[in-house]
């Protein structure tokens, strides 16, 4: 198995929403591997999100968890569909509903960097 | 074949001082005497697992402290759904001739054992750590997430699920066990503290500290035999974010194969038991195993279908939500109720008739799920 190297993304502090393709069986990922959940080859392709999508669900947290995530509340869990086909958990506005056109920026949470979905113009 | 020939259940609460092994081994203790059988009949043993007392064998930590040397041992970890996927396995062991009685255990000092923050932080660790819990999530709102979907899906309301708490705490108050023993009421529930939206307080059930335990064996050792019919798992994901639709998730799936398995039809069903972490879960889970059509479940609450003397008996002990969730003995409460129920020993929470009974547990965020069907044999 190919060594996986760690994503150039916001899971490690760079303003970017990484996915992955593989060659052989065309199955698009969000959670990185160094192989292809679909199909098990090794020949995938980084890409880069277009930072655009559709809300699935929200959930605003008023009960957090840590002193430090308390210090942010409230925040508004998001899960979105994205352009590319893959469904991501992020933060978002808090007003954010079921089916909103939504678009990438980043903010800091907890001393790290996350992404952040706001209603699109259109 | 097997038997549920034993059950076990502590009250659910505070237990000061209490470590998860004392309260495995009284849960134990009841269960042994309940089935009649003494620590020596005792060949098989399983286990889940706490978050208070991490352990690599917990189960031979356990039999030792306990006094057993069972031939087959050790413990499983499914979330919600270890105390159903024990009992599952118990089954499997008999019926495979591995063992001839199973004791099965659970208990935890969730709530007295640890800060209210590090509960909560150890059960979100059910999370992807790079891709979900590097967000702040909380396992209210992993399920808010899903309930925020189910609502706008199928014309669910927070009233609706209000109706699940109500419900379950109106069971409660007929339990001296339980954890909670003030009535509520929907607006109660609505104007409750809201931990993650559309949740509130009372759309969640507590943490506690409590004890199950129960014996699967080859045959009756009773004068009223209860037979595991079979029972059947699925397992779709594990992270909310790889979840599949909401028509594809594992309950619909578990009870399905579950059905097969057995020949038994939701129509047979007299009794359930069903998983209710929060109002939203035990709302999705009726309408996924066929307890309710689409949308319906609040309704049939509201109808009375589900209560003591309903046509559809459920949780009379009140739950996860109102009996209490110490971990792996929260689910396994409703199991020891079943057979209560069945047996005829539910005092003045007696059903009318528990023939049949199907149970259903759920772990993650409705990431694994084991239905079962148990009868009462004539």
């Amino acid at each position: 198995m190919s060594e996986l190297k760690p994503a150039a993304d916001w899971t490690t502090g760079t303003e970017a929403i990484s996915f992955q393709c593989c060659r052989a069986c065309q199955s698009i990922q969000y959670f990185r591997r160094s192989f292809c959940a679909a199909c098990g080859s090794s020949d995938l392709d980084d890409r880069v999100s277009s930072g655009e999508g559709t809300v699935y669900a929200t959930s605003l947290v008023l009960r957090a968890g840590t002193p430090e995530a308390r210090a942010h509340v409230p925040y508004n869990i998001v899960l979105v569909d994205t352009a590319e086909g893959f469904r991501m958990m992020a933060h978002g506005a808090n007003d954010l509903v079921i089916g909103d056109k939504v678009k990438a920026g980043y903010r800091q949470f907890t001393g790290h960097l996350v992404p952040f979905f706001e209603r699109s113009g259109s | 074949m097997s038997y549920i020939t034993g059950v076990g259940l502590l009250p659910y609460g505070k237990h000061e001082g209490s470590s998860t092994i004392d309260l495995m081994s009284r849960a134990a203790e009841l269960a042994l005497a309940d089935a009649g059988l003494k620590r020596g009949d005792i060949d098989g043993f399983l286990c889940g697992y706490s978050t208070t007392m991490p352990h690599i064998m917990l189960a031979t930590v356990f039999a030792e402290h306990f006094g057993i040397t069972p031939s087959y041992a050790h413990a499983i970890q499914v979330g919600g759904a270890t105390g159903m996927a024990m009992a599952m396995l118990a089954h499997q062991l008999v019926e495979g001739g591995v063992a001839r009685h199973v004791l099965v255990v659970g208990g935890e000092n969730r709530l007295t054992g640890q800060s209210r923050d590090a509960s909560i932080q150890a059960l979100a660790q059910v999370g992807h750590p790079a891709y979900e819990v590097s967000l702040g999530p909380t396992i209210p709102a992993y399920y808010g997430l899903v309930a925020n979907r189910y609502m706008h899906e199928y014309g669910v309301t927070q009233e609706d699920l209000a109706e699940f708490a109500v419900l379950m705490r109106a069971h409660a108050l007929t339990h001296p066990g339980a954890q909670f023993h003030e009535p509520i009421t929907v607006a109660d529930v609505m104007a409750s503290k809201t931990i993650a939206t559309p949740l509130k307080l009372l759309d969640c059930c507590p943490v506690s500290d409590g004890g199950a335990a129960l014996v699967v064996s080859r045959e009756p050792t009773g004068k009223i035999a209860i037979r595991v019919l079979g029972a059947a798992q699925a397992h779709t994901h594990q992270h909310i974010t790889a979840a599949p639709p909401l028509s594809g998730l594992g309950a619909e799936i578990a009870i399905a194969r579950a059905r097969q398995a057995t020949g038994v039809e939701i129509s047979d069903v007299r009794y359930a038991a069903v998983y209710d972490s929060f109002t939203i879960t035990l709302a999705m889970l009726l309408e996924d195993l066929g307890l309710a059509g689409r949308g319906e479940a609040a309704a049939r609450v509201r109808a009375g279908h589900f209560g003591q003397h309903g046509a559809m008996p459920l949780n009379t002990h009140g739950g996860l939500l109102s009996y209490g969730h110490c971990g792996v003995g929260g689910a396994m409460a409703h199991l020891v109720e079943t057979h209560l129920q069945m047996t005829g020993r539910a005092e003045n929470r007696q059903v009318k008739d528990a023939s049949v009974a199907l149970l259903h547990g759920d772990g993650g965020v409705l990431s694994s799920h084991v239905s079962m069907f148990l009868e009462r044999v004539k």
